[in-house]
């Protein structure tokens, strides 16, 4: 077993992110994603309040108060970008106008159902913002997680148990122990990152896997 | 002569009575009328239904309200946050109703409701436990959810500049809720950094046009 750092899967999935696609990264850990998109691309990053074209963090002092993304950190524009508002906003991600949606997931199932928002736990207060829509809307959907829990639990099911964010919605997760796309034949397992065996990822996962082709 | 200009956040409130529903623009701690909730938080006004994205941090803006007790029911996206200390204690008391909407169906609600159409149908949800109980359609292979309009006795938003129409323009992602709320309110009421005069501003790049908006009021120092 050889997992990868968190910041090398976020690497790992921003090789996939083709020049001049329209990309929207969810809260937490896909914001790394963009540290990693090669700087000779033209990706332009929508944020779920109304903005295209966010830009990185501003200088220390240079911040606006009003120019926030959805994580709700301070962020620029880069020239070329524009502001819209809400309703706007999600018309773009159910309208199917953004290309690569990227999710964090508690649980993903082997025929692509996310859950992301919610657990079982009735008395924690839900919020779910905009990860439903993103996930039905997005062209294609990446999920960046851990493979597992800090309990060495799978996150990849037959079934999610939590609450579901949307139904047959991934189209690949990247994980820290191997890249998985959604297929009409099954999960199968695209790439195992290094020093890990097909086996071992197997063992560590809920639902049954393909092999890579 | 049109002049939709009030010399006071507490003029520009007055009137809302207990029990009406308030939209408030914001998303985070943008684009949020702070100066315009105290007001209504000191107005007193009780027993209200807002309808914001979030449900406050902190113990300003609509925490404020929550905190005061003034608000019976919340309908929103995303209530809970880093700090929302007043949203949480109120929920684990049982002492304020949530509904729950994921984002774009809570702000496509609010454009229904001022663009009087009778409701959608949208894919989001679908399947889900938020589409528990709602009615449900198949169009052409995909599932959708029927969501209603949604609509308000008072909206409160921010913008950057206004006139005396009641044009409106926003600072960046400040736009976010306010200008589809302008729409769905039987009164809109605007705080503003700056009053301009009529043709100042730039007829292609107004974003809320007058007609949506009764009342204008300049915000004085305080919290941006």
């Amino acid at each position: 077993m050889n997992p990868i750092k968190t910041e090398d899967i976020a690497r790992r999935l921003a090789r996939d992110i083709p020049d001049g696609a329209y990309v929207n990264l969810g809260i937490g850990l896909p914001t790394m994603v963009a540290n990693y998109v090669s700087p000779d691309e033209e990706v332009i990053y929508h944020s779920e309040n109304g903005i295209l074209g966010v830009g990185p963090a501003p200088e220390r002092g240079q911040e606006n108060p009003e120019l926030i993304n959805a994580s709700k950190q301070f962020v620029t524009l880069l020239p070329g970008g524009a502001f819209f508002d809400n309703a706007q906003s999600f018309g773009m991600m159910r309208g199917g106008h953004i290309d690569i949606a990227v999710l964090g997931a508690y649980q993903v199932s082997a025929k692509g159902d996310l859950a992301n928002w919610a657990t079982n736990d009735e008395k924690y207060p839900p919020a779910v913002g905009g990860a439903m829509d993103l996930a039905v809307g997005a062209k294609q959907l990446f999920v960046l997680m851990r493979h597992t829990t800090a309990k060495n639990e799978p996150k990849i099911l037959e079934e999610c148990t939590y609450p579901l964010t949307g139904a047959g919605v991934v189209t690949r997760i990247y994980t820290d122990l191997a890249v998985l796309h959604v297929t009409p034949e099954g999960l199968r397992v695209h790439e195992l990152h290094p020093g890990n065996s097909f086996e071992e990822v197997q063992a560590l996962t809920g639902a049954r896997l393909l092999p890579p082709i | 002569m049109i002049n939709k200009i009030v010399a006071s956040m507490e003029q520009a409130v007055s009137d809302i009575k207990d029990g009406d529903v308030v939209m408030i623009g914001g998303f985070g701690s943008s684009g949020i009328p702070f100066h315009l909730i105290e007001a209504l938080r000191l107005h007193k006004a009780k027993d209200l239904v807002v309808i914001s994205n979030n449900a406050g941090v902190g113990e300003e803006g609509i925490a404020s309200l929550l905190r005061d007790r003034l608000v019976r029911k919340i309908v929103c996206s995303y209530p809970r946050s880093y700090g929302s200390i007043w949203f949480e204690r109120l929920f684990e008391e049982n002492a304020i109703e949530l509904e729950l909407l994921p984002q774009g169906t809570f702000s496509e609600r609010i454009r229904a409701g001022g663009a009087g159409i009778g409701g959608f149908f949208t894919p989001t949800g679908y399947g889900t436990k938020l589409a528990e109980g709602k009615e449900t359609r198949i169009i052409d292979g995909k599932g959708y959810v029927f969501e209603k309009p949604l609509s308000a006795d008072v909206a409160l938003l921010k913008a950057e500049r206004g006139d005396r129409w009641g044009n409106l323009v926003y600072n960046t992602a400040g736009r976010n809720f306010n200008p589809i709320m302008a729409t769905a309110a039987k009164l809109t009421i605007a705080e503003v950094s700056a009053v301009v005069e009529i043709g100042e501003l730039d007829p292609e790049c107004i974003v809320t046009p007058g007609i949506f908006v009764h009342r204008v009021v300049v915000r004085k120092g305080g919290p941006v």
